[in-house]
C-alpha cells in the first residue's frame, strides 16, 4: 500500500483562491510553509491602504495554539514574563517568553478567549518547548494552526468596513479586546489587534468560513476602499509602529548556535512586559541578574537624516567610522506617512539613549554604482507612528 | 640505490593526502600499495561487467573542503553532488521520509510527531552548536595536555578559550553531549521511535556500541561534520564512485611529481640505530628514505609490519589495546533496475535517499547485541543507497548500483573465521530485510558481493575492516588518538610517522589525518607549510 | 502548629543526618522530618521475618568519608572489617580478592591486578578529593570556582605524564576492554565487572564503566565492611551525633510540600497538615522528587524542570533477603568463608549477558548478585544458629514490562534462587522465609525515584559539574532557600556521607557570603 507523500510544495491558505483572484503580480514567498504574497498589485499603494482606507492580508500561516485546562492559567503566567492574571476573558496580551537564561524565545499575542481557555499565536513554533514548560501543569495545548484561519482587516476605515458585517459590539471593541460573534452558523472571533499600529481588526474563523468572510468583507468594504496586500506593504507599516519581527530584530533563542546572538525583553526594548512581581516566570531568575548588572544590548528606534535607507548598516558612536561599529541596523524602511527614514537597530549599551545620536553607515546604490554615506540619526523613544485612531473607542467612521 | 624524501605506505586517500602536500612542498615522495589498484577503502572498482562498484566507503561528505580546494581535485576528475535525504521503512506498511526543504521535512515530521517536528529546530541548534565546535579541531593537531611545551599550552588555551566562549549553560551541555549514548541524547528531544530511530543510525555507523551505549552521541557528531558546499550534514556521491576520490588525490599528487607505486606490499618498516630509513617490500624489494608515514592503521604498522624490540614496551602495549572491531559489513549489489519500494509513491524522491529498514530504538539495540554475542546481526541495520540514482556513470543505463552498509557484523564469527555458508547467511539477512519492502527486488539482483570485516581486513588491509581504524570512544579520541602521548602523528621512531585514520580525528573520508600529518611532518623538516587551514566560522 | 527553623532537612538518610549534624556544629537550629518509623534512609537495619533482621537496602560499607567520620567522630562498630570479595565458581575453584592479593588466579593475574589496583586506587584517590568538594561552576570568575579547577588541573599534573595519559583514557573507558586487557581469569574478570556496574543501569561494554568502577574504590579504596548490627547502626550513630549537635529529628513525619512563598521557599508542610518555617529547606529526597513532587515545576524554571524530568534513575538493583535455619553448602567454603563477600558473575560476559535483557524491560535470565551472611559474624541479626543472607542481584529493572505483579516477582525470585543454587544446591532446603525488594519496592519504601541507589545514573552526563543537571551541581537549587543534599548531588550515592558534608559547607559558606 502506497503511504501519500506530505504535500511537496508550498502549502496555501483557505483565502489563498480568492488572494489569487485579484492578484495582478504573482509574486509570492514562503511563510512557514504557506505561500503569501509579496505584493498583489503594488506594495506601494497597498501600503496606502493600510493607512488611508482597509486593507485585508491573511494571518492564516501564524502558528496557533488551543491552550486549556485547569492549569491553562497557571501554565500561562510561569511561561510569559507579564502578568497573566491581569488579562480577563474578552482580553488579549501581547506577550514575550523566555528560555531559562531570560533569552527571548519569541513574541506572540495570547487570546483569552473564554475562562480558562486561551489561543496563542506566535510566528514560530514551539510545541516543543510548551511541552517541556508544560512539565507538572494539567493543561491541554493542541495545535490549531490550520483549523483556524485569520485575516487582518486594518486601516482607518476599517471599523467602517466591518461594521457593514453586523457584528454586535464592535463599536465598544477596545484595543486589545475581543469578542465572539455568528457568521453563518460559525463562531467568528474578532480581536481589535494587528501589526500595522493603526487602526484595525483580525478575524478567526474555520477554514471552511474562509472565503465566505473573504467575500462579505471585501463586499462591506467596496466603498472603504479595501484593498488585499502583501507583506512588502506590511513591513513598511510595522516598521513605522515599532514593531518587531522573529529573524530580523531578534533571533528566537532556541535555534541560535553561536553565543552572544540572543537577546532578553530588556534589549529588546520590552521592559513593561517584564513583571517582576510575579514570584516566578520563566528566565526571572536571570533577567532579575540582568536588570541589576544591566543589559549588553538596546533595541533603537532611529530616525535618520537624508532619505537613503539604511538597510544592513552599521552604527556608530561619531561620524569617523574608525572607532568600531556599536551596533547594527536590523530593519529599516522610509516612511511615507511620517516622511522619515527610520529603522529599528540594536547597540551596545550604553549607547542609544533615548534623545541621542549615532551615526549610521549607509550603502546605496544608484545606477549600478555603489557610494557610502554617514547618516545622523536620532534615537526615538515613541513609535514613529501612533495615530490616536488606533485606540479610540468608539472607532469614527473615517 | 636511491633514497626517497619520504615514502608513504598505503595509498588509501589519507596516504595519497600525506603524500600529496609533501610533494607540494618539493619532497621526492614516493608512495607504496599492496594491492594492483590505489585508494584503500576509498574504490570503486569493476567486479561485474559494466559495473562499478563503490564496495568499501560509498557516499561522501567528510572530504574536506579545504583540502580539496589545496590540492585542486576538480582538475583531478573530482566531482561530488549531493543527494536527496533518508527514507525509513516501517513494519506498519508505512515510513518516515526526510526531504531537502525544511518546510516538507517538518511537515513528514509532525505527521509522525508533532512535538518532534518542533522539537527538531532545538535538536539541530544544540547539535550544529556540537559541531562548530568540533569542526575547528579537524585540520589541528590535538594538543598533549600533559606537555609545558608552549605550542600545546597554546593550543589547550585555545580550545579552553573556544570552550568557555560557549556560556556556562552550553558548557555543560556540551559536557553531556560528549558523554551521552545517543539514545539518551535523543530522548530529551524526541518522543516517537522512527524519528529516534531515523536521527539514531549516525550515532553507531562504523562503531561497536549500540545506540543505547554512552559516547555515541558524539559518532553521531563525527558524521554530521561532513558538509557540500557549506550544507553542513549533507551527503553526497562522487561522480564515477568513491574511487574518483583517491584517484583525484593521486592525480594531484603524481601533479606535484610523486611517483606511485602498486603492488608494493610493505613487509616490515626498517629501522636502524632507532631510525626509520626505509621499508622492506614483500616481494624483497627496499626502498630507502628519510622518513616514512604510514597511513595504515597503528595496528598494522606497529604489530605486524615493525619489530616490537625497535619500540617503546610502554607503547607497544597501548597499541595492543588499542581498539580497532570489525563491526560492519558490505552488500555491494549490481541491480537489472531499480527496485520498487511500494511504500514510496512512484518518482518520489525518497527514491534517491539513504534507505533503512529498522522503525524502532528495541531493534537498533537488538541488532547490537548479536554483535556482542558475536555473530552478525539477525535483523540488521543497512544503509542501503542506490548511487546510481544520482550518479549515472556508475552502471549502465537503466541499470543500477546498490551499496548496502550493515552493521553489526564481526570479523570473527563465534570466535573463528567466517565460513562461506555464514557469509551467505549474512548476505540474505540483508537481502530478505530489503526484499520485505521491495518485493521485486531479489528478482532484479544481477551480482552481488559480500563483505564481511575479514574480507575488508584482507583486502584492503585495515585491521579488522573496521571503517574508522579504531573505535571513536572518549578514549581513543583527541590527544588519545592513537595512543596517549603519540597524539602528534609522531611515531615513537625518529622519521617515522603516523597519518591514517587511526589518528585525530578519525575516520570516514575525510583526509584531514593525512593532511595534519603532512602539516607536522613539513614543520619538523622545516619546509613550507602546504596544508591549509580550517575555513573557520565566527 | 507552626514552629521555626534555621533550617529543615527533609529526610533523614544518612546524608541528611550528616547535614543536620554539621549545620546543628555550626550553631544551627536544624529540623530533620523523616518519613518512615526510624532514621536511616536507605541505610537501615530492620526485621523481615520472625527474629531475622537485616540491612534492608545498603548491606556493606565500603565508602563512608574518612573526613566525614573525623569531623562527626563517627567510630562504626564492625562485624567484619576488610572483607574479602569471593567469586564464586560451580566447581568451587574460587577466586578470593583480599585487598589486593588474588588467590586463584594466575601468577601474572595476581601480578597485574596489584598494579590494577595500585593505578585505580591512585585515581579514585584524586576523585576522591574532588568528592568532598562542591564542584565548581564553569564559565563563571568566581574564585573559588576557579581555586578547584585550577586545582584539578595541577592534581592531573602531578599524576606525571604516563599516569596522567592514562587517567585521561581510563576515565572514558569501559571496565570490559580494560579487564580482558589485564586479566584472564573469568571469575576475575567477572568480579571486576560487577563491581562496576553493580547499581546501575550498565553492562561492562557500556562507556563510562571505569568511572563507576573508580566511584566504588573512592571512600575506602576497595575495603568492605559490614557494621555490626547492620547499616541501620550507622544511621543510629549519625542521629545521636546530630541530636547532640542540637538537632531536633522526627521520624514518621513524611515530607507532602515544600512550601515556596513569593518565589522563595518558607518551609515544609507533612503528610498530617503540620507546617514548619525555614528560611532554608535542605532535601535529601532525589532530585525528581524533590523538584516536580514536593516543590511543584510552576515555581521553577521550564528547562530545569525539564532537565529534572529526563534525570535517568532507572534501578536495576533487587534486594533479596533469606532467613535460613542453617548456612547453605558451597564446595570448596567454609564457614568463616561466609563472612566475606561471595558474588556471582562468571565473567564480563556473563554479566554483559545479565545487562541485555533490562534494556528491554526484562529481568536477568541469569543475574549477577553480591552475596552477603551478615549473621555469621553477627548475632543479632538471627535467632541463635540461624542464618540471613542478604543480597543485591541484579539486573531486575524498574520499569519491567507487564509490571512487578505476584508473578513476575516470584519468577525473579525463582530465578536467583535458581542461579544461587548453581553454587549452593542446598540453599533451598534452608529457606525458611524471604523477602524480594524489587526497585519499585526500594522507590515505595525508602522514596527513592526508580528505586536507584545514586538517585539518578552515575554517568558522565549526570556526574561532577551536571549532577544531578546542568546548572545545578553546587547543592544549592534554582530557588532561593532550596538545597539538594542527597545522592542525586554530587558526588553521588554509597553510604559516604559526602553529599550531605558537601552540601552543609555550601550552606554555610552562602550564608558567610551574604
Amino acid at each position: 500500500m502506497t503511504v501519500q507523500e506530505v504535500p511537496q510544495g508550498r502549502l496555501r491558505t483557505p483565502f489563498y483562491e480568492r488572494m489569487s483572484q485579484l492578484d495582478t503580480l504573482n509574486a509570492w514567498h514562503e511563510w512557514k510553509g504557506y505561500t503569501t504574497p509579496d505584493a498583489l498589485y503594488c506594495g506601494e499603494t497597498e501600503y496606502f491602504a493600510i493607512r488611508n482606507a482597509t486593507a485585508v492580508f491573511d494571518v492564516s500561516p501564524m502558528t496557533k495554539y488551543r491552550i486549556t485546562g485547569p492549569d491553562s492559567l497557571a501554565f500561562l503566567d510561569r511561561l510569559v514574563t507579564r502578568d497573566m492574571m491581569k488579562i480577563k476573558p474578552g482580553r488579549v496580551a501581547y506577550a514575550v517568553w523566555c528560555d531559562d537564561q531570560g533569552q527571548v524565545l519569541d513574541d506572540g499575542t495570547i487570546f483569552h478567549l473564554r475562562e480558562g481557555e486561551y489561543r496563542l499565536c506566535s510566528q514560530e513554533r514551539h510545541l516543543d518547548w510548551f511541552m517541556a514548560s508544560a512539565i507538572g501543569f494539567n493543561v491541554d495545548i493542541v495545535v490549531e494552526t490550520a483549523d483556524v484561519c485569520g485575516l487582518a482587516v486594518q486601516g482607518p476605515t476599517s471599523y467602517s468596513t466591518l461594521s457593514g458585517l453586523d457584528l454586535p459590539g464592535l463599536d465598544q471593541l477596545k484595543l486589545f479586546d475581543l469578542m465572539h460573534c455568528d457568521f453563518e452558523g460559525a463562531e467568528l472571533m474578532v480581536s481589535r489587534t494587528g501589526f500595522t499600529g493603526d487602526l484595525g481588526y483580525e478575524l478567526w474563523i474555520e477554514p471552511g468560513k474562509a472565503e465566505a468572510l473573504w467575500d462579505a468583507v471585501f463586499e462591506a468594504g467596496k466603498l472603504f476602499g479595501i484593498r488585499p496586500i502583501g507583506v512588502h506593504a506590511l513591513e513598511m507599516a510595522r516598521v513605522e509602529a515599532g514593531y518587531l519581527a522573529p529573524f530580523e530584530d531578534f533571533l528566537p533563542a532556541k535555534g541560535t548556535v553561536r553565543t552572544g546572538r540572543t537577546r532578553s525583553p530588556f534589549e529588546l526594548g520590552l521592559e513593561w512586559l517584564v513583571d517582576f512581581k510575579k514570584p516566578n516566570f520563566n528566565g526571572r531568575r536571570a533577567l532579575a541578574e540582568e536588570k541589576r548588572k544591566g543589559s549588553t544590548w538596546r533595541l533603537v528606534k532611529l530616525n535618520i537624516e537624508g532619505n537613503k535607507v539604511a538597510n544592513a548598516s552599521y552604527i556608530f558612536e561619531t561620524h569617523k567610522a574608525n572607532k568600531g561599529n556599536i551596533g547594527f541596523v536590523t530593519s529599516a524602511e522610509w516612511s511615507p506617512v511620517c516622511k522619515q527614514n527610520i529603522a529599528l537597530g540594536t547597540v551596545r549599551m550604553p549607547h542609544g539613549a533615548p534623545g541621542s545620536t549615532v551615526w549610521v553607515e549607509i550603502y546605496y546604490q544608484r545606477e549600478m554604482h555603489w557610494s557610502r554615506a554617514m547618516a545622523k540619526a536620532e534615537v526615538v523613544d515613541k513609535p514613529f507612528w501612533f495615530p490616536p485612531r488606533r485606540s479610540a473607542t468608539p472607532p469614527g467612521p473615517y | 640505490m636511491k633514497t626517497y624524501d619520504a615514502i608513504v605506505v598505503g595509498a588509501g586517500h589519507n596516504g595519497l593526502t600525506t603524500a600529496a602536500f609533501l610533494a607540494k612542498a618539493g619532497l621526492d615522495v614516493v608512495c607504496v600499495e599492496k594491492n594492483d589498484y590505489i585508494g584503500g577503502a576509498a574504490v570503486s572498482r569493476e567486479l561485474y561487467k559494466d559495473w562499478m562498484y563503490s564496495n568499501c566507503s560509498y557516499v561522501c561528505s567528510l572530504l574536506r573542503p579545504e583540502i580539496f580546494r589545496a590540492l585542486e581535485l576538480h582538475k583531478h576528475g573530482l566531482q561530488i553532488t549531493p543527494y536527496g535525504g533518508s527514507c525509513q521503512f516501517m513494519q506498519n506498511g508505512d515510513y518516515y521520509g526526510s526531504y531537502h526543504d525544511p518546510e516538507v521535512a517538518y511537515r513528514e515530521m509532525a505527521r509522525h510527531s508533532q512535538h518532534d517536528a518542533d522539537a527538531a529546530e532545538r535538536y539541530g541548534a544544540d547539535t550544529m552548536r556540537q559541531c562548530r565546535f568540533v569542526r575547528d579541531s579537524l585540520l589541528r593537531t590535538p594538543p598533549d595536555p600533559t606537555s609545558f611545551r608552549p605550542k600545546d599550552i597554546r593550543e589547550l588555551l585555545t580550545i579552553g578559550a573556544k570552550f568557555m566562549e560557549m556560556g556556562e549553560d552550553r558548557m555543560y551541555e556540551t559536557i553531556r553531549f560528549w558523554t551521552m549514548s545517543v539514545a539518551e541524547y535523543l530522548d530529551e528531544y524526541f518522543e516517537s521511535d522512527i524519528i529516534k530511530t531515523a536521527y539514531s543510525g549516525s550515532g553507531i555507523i562504523g562503531t561497536a556500541l549500540g545506540v543505547r551505549s554512552p559516547g555515541t552521541a558524539y559518532v553521531l557528531l563525527h558524521h554530521y561534520m561532513g558538509e557540500v558546499d557549506g550544507n553542513v550534514g549533507s551527503w553526497g556521491v562522487a561522480r564515477g564512485g568513491m574511487g574518483a576520490v583517491s584517484k583525484s588525490i593521486a592525480g594531484a599528487f603524481q601533479g606535484y611529481g610523486g611517483e606511485l607505486r602498486t603492488e608494493a606490499g610493505v613487509d616490515k618498516i626498517v629501522v636502524k640505530n632507532g631510525r626509520t630509513t626505509g621499508v622492506a617490500l614483500e616481494n624483497g624489494d627496499e626502498i630507502n628514505g628519510r622518513i616514512v608515514v604510514s597511513a595504515m592503521d597503528v595496528k598494522r604498522t606497529f604489530l605486524t609490519c615493525m619489530d616490537q624490540s625497535d619500540l617503546p614496551e610502554e607503547f607497544y602495549r597501548r597499541v595492543q589495546n588499542f581498539k580497532i572491531r570489525g563491526s560492519s559489513g558490505k552488500l555491494n549489489i549490481a541491480l537489472d533496475g531499480m527496485p520498487r519500494f511500494p511504500a514510496l509513491p512512484d518518482g518520489s524522491t525518497l527514491y534517491q535517499s539513504d534507505m533503512h529498514f529498522i522503525d524502532t530504538m528495541d531493534r537498533m539495540e537488538r541488532a547490537y547485541d548479536d554483535w556482542k554475542a558475536g555473530t552478525f546481526s539477525k535483523d540488521p541495520y543497512v544503509d542501503m543507497v542506490v548511487p546510481t540514482m544520482t550518479d549515472p556513470t556508475m552502471a549502465p543505463p537503466g541499470k543500477h548500483f546498490m551499496s548496502c552498509f550493515v552493521q553489526y557484523c564481526p570479523r570473527q564469527i563465534e570466535g573463528r573465521e567466517w565460513t562461506s555458508p555464514e557469509k551467505e547467511a549474512f548476505a540474505k539477512s540483508v537481502i530478505d530485510q530489503i526484499a520485505n519492502y521491495s518485493p521485486n527486488f531479489k528478482d532484479l539482483i544481477l551480482h552481488y558481493e559480500v563483505r564481511t570485516p575479514q574480507d575488508i581486513e584482507n583486502e584492503i588491509g585495515i585491521t579488522e575492516g573496521n571503517i574508522f581504524h579504531g573505535e571513536l570512544t572518549m578514549d581513543q579520541l583527541l590527544f588519545n588518538r592513537p595512543v596517549p602521548g603519540y597524539a602528534q602523528y609522531r611515531a615513537p621512531v625518529n622519521g617515522l610517522y603516523m597519518c591514517g585514520s587511526s589518528t585525530h580525528p578519525g575516520g570516514g573520508v575525510m583526509a584531514a589525518p593525512g593532511a595534519n600529518a603532512a602539516r607536522e611532518i613539513l614543520a619538523d623538516l622545516n619546509r613550507r607549510n602546504t596544508v591549509p587551514e580550517n575555513f573557520g566560522d565566527d | 502548629m507552626t514552629d521555626r527553623y534555621d533550617a529543615i532537612v527533609v529526610g533523614g538518610g544518612h546524608n541528611g543526618l550528616v547535614c543536620a549534624a554539621m549545620l546543628g556544629r555550626a550553631g544551627r537550629n536544624v529540623l530533620v522530618l523523616e518519613a518512615n518509623g526510624q532514621v536511616g534512609g536507605a541505610a537501615i537495619t530492620r526485621e523481615f521475618a520472625d527474629g531475622y533482621t537485616v540491612s534492608a537496602c545498603a548491606h556493606l560499607l565500603y565508602q563512608l568519608q574518612p573526613v566525614v567520620q573525623k569531623e562527626l567522630g563517627i567510630e562504626p562498630d564492625l562485624a567484619v572489617e576488610d572483607m574479602a570479595t569471593i567469586a564464586l565458581a560451580e566447581n568451587g575453584e574460587h577466586v578470593r580478592i583480599d585487598g589486593v592479593q588474588v588467590d586463584g588466579v594466575s601468577k601474572a593475574d595476581a601480578q597485574n591486578f596489584r598494579a590494577f589496583h595500585k593505578r585505580t586506587a591512585r585515581f579514585a584517590k584524586l576523585l576522591n578529593k574532588y568528592f568532598n568538594k562542591t564542584p565548581p561552576r564553569l564559565g563563571t570568575r568566581d574564585w573559588a570556582d576557579m581555586k578547584t579547577l585550577g586545582s584539578l588541573g595541577l592534581d592531573l599534573r602531578l599524576l606525571g605524564k604516563t599516569e596522567m595519559q592514562a587517567f585521561l583514557r581510563l576515565i572514558g573507558m569501559n571496565i570490559h576492554d580494560e579487564v580482558t586487557e589485564r586479566f584472564e581469569s573469568p571469575l576475575l574478570k567477572g568480579a571486576i565487572s560487577l563491581d562496576a556496574v553493580l547499581g546501575t543501569h550498565l553492562g561492562p561494554r557500556s562507556p563510562n564503566t571505569m568511572l563507576t568502577y573508580l566511584y566504588r574504590l573512592a571512600g575506602d579504596y576497595g575495603r568492605v565492611s559490614t557494621p555490626a548490627g547492620g547499616m541501620g547502626s550507622i544511621s543510629e550513630e549519625l542521629a545521636h551525633i546530630a541530636r547532640q549537635s542540637g538537632v531536633t529529628i522526627r521520624t514518621g513525619m513524611p515530607v507532602t510540600r515544600i512550601i515556596v512563598d513569593n518565589g522563595r521557599v518558607a518551609g515544609v508542610e507533612t503528610a498530617n497538615g503540620d507546617r514548619f518555617d525555614s528560611m532554608t529547606v535542605i532535601s535529601n529526597a532525589d532530585p525528581k522528587r524533590t523538584i516536580l513532587d514536593l516543590v511543584g515545576p510552576q515555581h521553577v524554571e521550564a528547562r530545569f524542570t525539564h532537565r529534572v524530568h529526563h534525570l535517568r534513575a532507572r534501578g536495576n538493583a533487587a534486594k533479596l533477603h533469606l532467613a535460613l535455619d542453617g548456612l547453605p553448602t558451597i564446595a570448596g567454603l567454609d564457614k568463616k568463608d561466609f563472612a566475606q563477600r561471595l558474588v556471582i558473575a562468571g565473567d564480563e560476559h556473563y554479566v554483559e549477558r545479565a545487562f541485555n535483557p533490562a534494556k528491554y524491560g526484562e529481568c536477568s535470565a541469569e543475574p549477577v548478585i553480591e552475596m552477603t551472611f551478615p549473621s555469621v559474624r553477627d548475632d543479632t541479626m538471627a535467632p541463635h544458629g540461624k542464618q540471613v543472607m542478604s543480597a543485591v542481584v541484579q539486573y531486575a529493572p524498574y520499569a519491567l514490562k507487564g509490571g512487578w505483579d505476584d508473578a513476575a516477582r516470584e519468577a525473579f525470585e525463582a530465578t536467583t534462587i535458581r542461579t544461587i543454587e548453581k553454587y549452593a544446591p542446598d540453599i533451598a532446603s534452608h529457606i525458611t522465609a524471604s523477602e524480594l525488594l524489587t526497585p519499585a519496592d526500594i522507590e515505595q519504601e525508602f522514596h527513592m525515584t526508580g528505586g536507584h541507589w545514586h538517585h539518578g545514573e552515575l554517568t558522565m552526563d549526570q556526574f561532577m559539574f551536571v549532577r544531578p543537571v546542568a546548572g545545578a551541581a553546587q547543592y544549592r537549587m534554582p530557588l532561593d532557600g532550596l538545597y539538594l543534599c542527597g545522592a542525586g548531588a554530587h558526588p553521588g550515592g554509597g553510604v559516604s556521607g559526602a553529599a550531605g558534608r558537601n552540601a552543609a559547607r555550601a550552606i554555610l559558606a552562602r550564608e558567610k557570603a551574604a
